[in-house]
Order: C-alpha cells, then sequence, then structure tokens
C-alpha cells in the first residue's frame, strides 16, 4: 500500500451508485482540488509577492547604502588629501611672496626655512630655487643637488606654464620616490624662478594608510596613466600600473561597481583631486559588504520556505476536513431522504394492509356465517346428520375461512403497530408475526425454521413496530442469503440486568471479512445490481439504537451468519439517534 | 336470552340470527342504528351484539343512545378492525364490554353472551 493510499481520504475514490434525488449533490474530489488550489493560490501569491518585493527592496537599499558609504568614505579622503597638497602648496607660496629672490639665494636663509617648514607642516625633504633657465640656483636638503638642470623635467615645463606643479610621484635624479610641489614667481621684467619643494611620499602614504576600509577595501592613489602612486594592499606597489582600467574624469566623487581581473564584483569610488595629477581611488570587495544582506536573504527565504510548508499543509487539512464533513453531510441528508421514504412506504403499506384486510373481513364473516349455517343445518337436521362426507366438506371450508381470518388479523396487526408507541411487547408474538410473512416462502424454497424462545421471558416495554422492522429486515437478510433447504434459526435468550438478545443464524452464503466492518454503513451494498440501496442493515442498525440496544454480527464466507440483537427490556424514553446511526462506523 | 344483532351486512345479521335460533336463542338482527333503536324502544333484549363499524352511526354512539332507553342492556362488539387492545384503546371511554373479531365463530359469540350475563361487571366502567 504506497503512502498516497494510506493518506487519501475516504471521499477521494467515493463512488456515487444512486440516481436521481438520492445522487451526491457533490462532486467531492473536484471541490477539494477547486478549494485547495484557491486557498493556495489567494494565501500564497500575497505572500511570495511580498517576500519577492521586499527581498529587492531590501538587496537595492543594503546596495545603495554600500555606495553610498563608499561615496562617503572617498569625499572625506579626498578632502584629507587635497588639504594635505593645498597646505604644502600654500606655505610655498607664502614663502616666496616673503622672501626677495636674493635671500632665497643665501643658503643659510634656505635651510632655515627649510626647517621651519618640516617643523610647521611636515613632510618637506628639500627646497631649491631655480631660475628661467632650468638651473637649480640653491638647494637645501640631503641631496647634493646644486647646480642640477631641471630644463628637461616635465614638472619643469608645467610650472613654467602653469606657475605652480605638483607632480607624480617619480624617481628623478635621486632614485627614491617623491612628489615634488614647484611654485613660479614672476619678476616684472617677464623673468622668473621657482621655488621648487619635495615631499617626502612617507608622510603623503600614512595619509591613506591610516584609512579604516570595510569589506576588505583597498585605498590608494593613482595618477591618469593609472600608475600607483601610494602603495596599495591589491592592486601592487608604488609606480606598478593597477589592473582596474582608468576611470572617466568627475569634477565630483562617483562610485561604480566593476570586476576584478578574477571576476570578482567589486565597489569603485574615485575622485580626481583638482590641480594635482592623483585620483584617489578605494576598491572594495562587494561580497565582503553584502555579507549582512546575505544573512537577512536567507532568514527571508527560509521563513517563505516555511510559511509556504505550513499554509499548503493548513489549506490541506482543512480542504480535506471540510470536504468529509460535506461528504457525511450529504451522506446524512440522502439517508434522511431514504428514511422518510422508508417510513412512507411502510406507512402506506400499513394503510394498504389494514383497507385490505377491512375489507375482506366483511365478506369473509358473511362465508363464515353461511357456511357455518350449513354446518349446523347439517347437524342439527336429522336428515343430514349421517352425511360425513358433506360435514367434511364444510369444515374444510371453515378451516379456509379461519386461515383467511389468520392472515387479515396478521395483517391488521401488523399494519396497526407501524406508526408506534411504546408497549408491552411479547417477544415471540413479534417473531411470529414477523415470520408469519415468510412461511409461505420459507415452505416453498425448503428452508428449515426453528424458532426457540423460552417461557421465561417476560414480556417488556418496547416499541413493537421497530422490532418489527428490525426483525424483518434481518430475517429478510437471512432468506436471501440462504439456498434452498437451507437452515434458519432464532433464538432468544435472556441475558439477565435486563437484557434479553436475539440471535438469527443462518446457514446462507456468509460476509466476507472486509465487508464485516461496513455492512452498517449507508450506501453499502453487494446487492447494488438487484436493486439493494444499501441501506436496510444501516436503517436496521439505527432503529436498534433508538430502543436503546445494540447488534452485532459473526460471519463466514460459505458458512453462514450470526445475528445477534440485544434489546434492553426497559426502553429508555428519551430516544435520541446517535450521529454513528448515520455516519457508519 | 334474548339478543339483538345490529350490523349493516344484512347478509351476516340475518345468517348469524338463524344460527343462534337453531342454537334455541332468540335473536333479532336489523341493519340500521335506527331500527336498533326502535327495537330496543319496543322489546326488551337482554343483549345487543354492534358493529362498531357502521354507516350514519358507529356501533359505540349507537351503544350510548341504547343505554338510554334501556340502561340494563350488554353490549357485545364486533369488529373486522384489528385485535383487542386496539378496541380497547378505541373504546375504551364508552366502557365496551367484549368485542370479538370478525369473521366471528359461532361458538365463541356464545360463550361471550353467556360471560355478559353471568359477569355483567366485567370491564363495566
Amino acid at each position: 500500500m504506497t503512502l498516497f493510499e494510506k493518506l487519501k481520504p475516504k471521499f477521494w475514490d467515493y463512488q456515487d451508485v444512486a440516481a436521481g434525488p438520492y445522487k451526491h449533490l457533490f462532486n467531492f474530489r473536484r471541490i477539494w482540488n477547486l478549494a485547495v488550489v484557491l486557498i493556495s493560490l489567494v494565501a500564497l501569491i500575497p505572500l511570495i509577492s511580498i517576500t519577492l518585493i521586499d527581498y529587492g527592496v531590501t538587496q537595492h537599499s543594503v546596495e545603495s547604502e554600500v555606495l553610498l558609504r563608499t561615496s562617503r568614505l572617498v569625499s572625506n579622503t579626498w578632502r584629507t588629501v587635497s588639504f594635505f597638497l593645498a597646505q604644502r602648496r600654500s606655505a610655498l607660496d607664502f614663502v616666496i611672496r616673503d622672501n626677495s629672490y636674493n635671500s632665497l639665494h643665501d643658503p643659510k636663509r634656505l635651510s632655515a626655512i627649510l626647517g621651519n617648514l618640516k617643523q610647521g607642516f611636515g613632510g618637506f625633504v628639500d627646497l631649491g630655487v631655480i631660475d628661467s633657465t632650468g638651473r637649480q640656483r640653491n638647494y637645501a636638503g640631503p641631496y647634493k643637488l646644486e647646480g642640477i638642470d631641471y630644463s628637461d623635467q616635465e614638472w619643469f615645463k608645467e610650472v613654467t606654464e602653469k606657475g605652480v606643479n605638483i607632480s607624480d610621484v617619480f624617481m628623478g635624479f635621486r632614485r627614491t620616490p617623491h612628489i615634488v610641489i614647484a611654485v613660479r614667481h614672476d619678476f616684472p621684467d617677464d623673468s622668473f624662478y621657482i621655488l621648487r619643494a619635495t615631499i617626502d611620499t612617507d608622510k603623503f602614504n600614512e595619509l591613506l594608510a591610516h584609512l579604516e576600509v570595510s569589506g576588505q577595501g583597498d585605498s590608494f592613489l593613482i595618477n591618469k596613466d593609472g600608475i600607483l602612486q601610494t602603495p596599495s594592499r591589491d592592486s601592487g606597489n608604488v609606480l606598478d600600473r593597477i589592473p582596474l582600467p582608468v576611470p572617466d574624469f568627475s569634477p565630483k566623487t562617483r562610485v561604480y561597481e566593476g570586476k576584478a581581473p578574477d571576476n570578482k564584483q567589486l565597489v569603485i569610488g574615485y575622485a580626481y583631486i583638482h590641480d594635482t595629477p592623483f585620483i584617489l581611488m578605494i576598491v572594495k570587495q562587494k561580497n565582503e559588504l553584502m555579507k549582512p544582506w546575505r544573512k537577512t536573504h536567507f532568514q527571508l527565504i527560509g521563513f517563505l520556505i516555511a510559511s509556504i510548508t505550513i499554509i499548503v499543509v493548513v489549506v490541506l487539512g482543512v480542504a480535506t476536513y471540510l470536504v468529509n464533513r460535506i461528504l457525511i453531510a450529504d451522506q446524512k441528508r440522502i439517508m434522511t431522504l431514504h428514511e422518510v421514504e422508508y417510513s412512507n412506504k411502510m406507512a402506506s403499506i400499513g394503510r394498504l394492509a389494514a383497507g385490505v384486510a377491512h375489507e375482506i373481513n366483511n365478506p369473509l364473516a358473511v362465508i363464515n356465517e353461511k357456511v357455518g349455517l350449513i354446518k349446523d343445518l347439517f347437524t342439527i337436521k336429522e336428515e343430514f346428520k349421517g352425511n360425513r362426507k358433506l360435514i367434511e366438506l364444510v369444515d374444510s371450508a371453515l378451516s379456509s375461512v379461519d386461515r383467511c381470518g389468520t392472515i387479515t388479523k396478521r395483517l391488521l396487526n401488523f399494519a396497526r403497530h407501524m406508526d408506534v408507541k411504546i408497549q408491552m411487547v411479547d417477544i415471540g408474538q413479534v417473531i411470529g408475526d414477523v415470520l408469519g410473512f415468510l412461511s409461505k416462502e420459507a415452505e416453498y424454497r425448503s428452508i428449515a425454521i426453528s424458532v426457540n424462545v423460552p417461557g421465561d421471558i417476560p414480556q417488556f416495554e418496547s416499541d413493537r413496530g421497530k422490532l418489527q422492522q428490525v426483525f424483518l429486515n434481518i430475517v429478510n437478510n437471512a432468506f436471501a442469503a440462504v439456498k434452498d433447504g437451507g437452515k434458519f434459526d432464532i433464538t432468544v435468550k435472556y441475558e439477565g440486568a435486563d437484557l434479553i438478545s436475539v440471535t438469527f443464524t443462518d446457514d446462507g452464503c456468509g460476509i466476507s471479512e472486509s465487508d464485516l466492518n461496513r455492512i452498517y454503513e449507508p450506501f453499502f451494498s453487494t446487492k447494488t445490481r438487484q436493486g439493494g440501496t444499501g441501506l436496510g442493515l444501516s436503517i436496521t442498525y439505527g432503529l436498534v439504537q433508538e430502543l436503546g440496544g445494540s447488534i452485532g454480527v459473526q460471519s463466514e464466507v460459505g458458512r453462514g451468519s450470526s445475528f445477534v440483537v440485544t434489546i434492553p427490556l426497559k426502553i429508555e424514553k428519551k430516544e435520541k439517534k446517535t450521529d454513528e446511526s448515520v455516519a457508519g462506523r | 336470552m334474548k339478543v339483538l344483532l345490529v350490523d349493516d351486512e344484512k347478509e351476516l345479521v340475518s345468517t348469524l340470527a338463524e344460527r343462534l335460533s337453531l342454537r334455541d336463542i332468540e335473536a333479532d338482527w336489523v341493519t340500521t342504528g335506527g331500527a336498533a333503536i326502535k327495537n330496543v324502544e319496543s322489546k326488551t333484549y337482554d343483549i345487543a351484539v354492534l358493529d362498531v363499524k357502521m354507516p350514519k352511526i358507529s356501533g359505540i354512539e349507537l351503544k350510548k343512545k341504547l343505554e338510554e332507553i334501556n340502561p340494563v342492556l350488554k353490549y357485545i362488539f364486533m369488529t373486522g378492525h384489528g385485535s383487542e387492545d386496539d378496541f380497547i384503546t378505541a373504546s375504551s371511554e364508552s366502557g365496551a364490554e367484549y368485542y370479538l373479531v370478525k369473521p366471528v365463530n359461532i361458538d365463541d359469540l356464545i360463550q361471550k353472551m353467556k360471560e355478559v350475563l353471568i359477569n355483567p361487571d366485567k370491564r363495566d366502567k
């Protein structure tokens, strides 16, 4: 047996055998399918939509937050770096304005100024004065650079043109990476000289090295050719080319998403530093930044799966329960229709029987009197006395009248108890009445009927009509089960504790074990094709319950069945129909 | 013993009267309630045997009327309907003494007549 076979509800394979008004009103499997699909859709569509929307919104907001934070960091760092360079440039501007060309030619004075700049600002390595031909006229600093000609150097050309220059990081004559800040001072006769300072790159690097960058980030400066100006963690050393494309010029801070050479998702923020060749870049690993989001995202998916599971289980459970209840309710409805029809039929039969019996009784009484008179004449008048043959004929007619009288009395008796109240009942008489209807059939089919009613069974209060119907149903079933020449036995027993049992035993075809549990179910019939409604034993069960008794059965296929009806000797006044009598067991 | 038989079935009641006569019981018969009342007014009877169900007037109503005319008259009812307890339920208010279900056995009827006369109080209210 598969799991589905075990789990499938009662209505799943329900076959409607009835037709007309007794047909079930619903297609249970269809109702179940419809209920499950509709309730699931109504419950799941909003849930899934909201989850997806929330997923998108949350992801978008986390990404925005990441971009915004990166942008802020770039802006702040940009300000620091810009300030560092502008400060030093302004210092040089001040020096060149505060001192005459001659005083700057004084090596002592230049050394003093360098000393002051180192102390006041820091980061200055040396200071030189260069004339308009590019030759260094005065120099203060650790290197021997007096008299060097800078006229070929890029920075010299720049400062000659623009008046000020901040150089890339380069090796120059001293073979160590450094930055040069140079400021031009013009004389009235169009000649000029240049004050040039070298800035220590260590100081410069420190600015970025101490930056706290989240998401395994990296911050560095590059020049417009993509050459690293400060050391970076992942992209190489000073003066190496970065593995990323140089970002397009933008006057403002910008953040974009890019890919590393190893295809990792990156968040890249950058800003061009005005009047310098530098571009500040901050590069972060997107995966690292989205870690908190991933946790939320798993929680969200977990919540969605759990919710869907719960909803589906509840929907299946509720739909199954409700459809089962509808099935039971519908069975009750059909059951009630059958019961009404059954009792109507019984009442009609009763009225018909009473009418027929009464109509027959009158002519029967006339025949009785006429034949009685003939017999009287035969027995009383001397001339016929010796004619035994005539008397036998008359006696035979009278005994036939008697038989007819018995039949009409029995019919009247049965009909009269159709609409019933509680009354004193003689169990033997009830059994006799019921068997009376079937005695001819028993005779024709040679069914041996034995009835065993002990004399000590008292009369008791019960509903005679219901008892008759119960017994009649069981006896009818037994007659249908036994073959011609079979045996049928009815035994009444006093069970003590105000109970009697009536056992109906036949040697008929028996009931299979699988059917045995279902025989009291409404509409369960093995004789559907022969016109059985499957309600006989169901109604019988209900009637026995109403009498306050119980019904049991033992059966073996091929050996016969034995129904035991137990009846209380005093019926409870409060009659109640139990649910089970209708719902089946 | 003088008996009045009342039944709308003429063939039944006339034959029954004849059979009673053969047994030396004086029996008159009528087929309507009206005729029964006239007979009781004009003659003295010991027992009236009444059919319960008759056209115009039922046996039980007829009994009430006859009681006014002859208070000592005894009654036996005949019915085509059902059995003793049924009859008792139907006629308990009118205090029916005896009943018989049709078709009636003549010996039973005579037996009942004797009982009515011997135990006049039986089943009286």
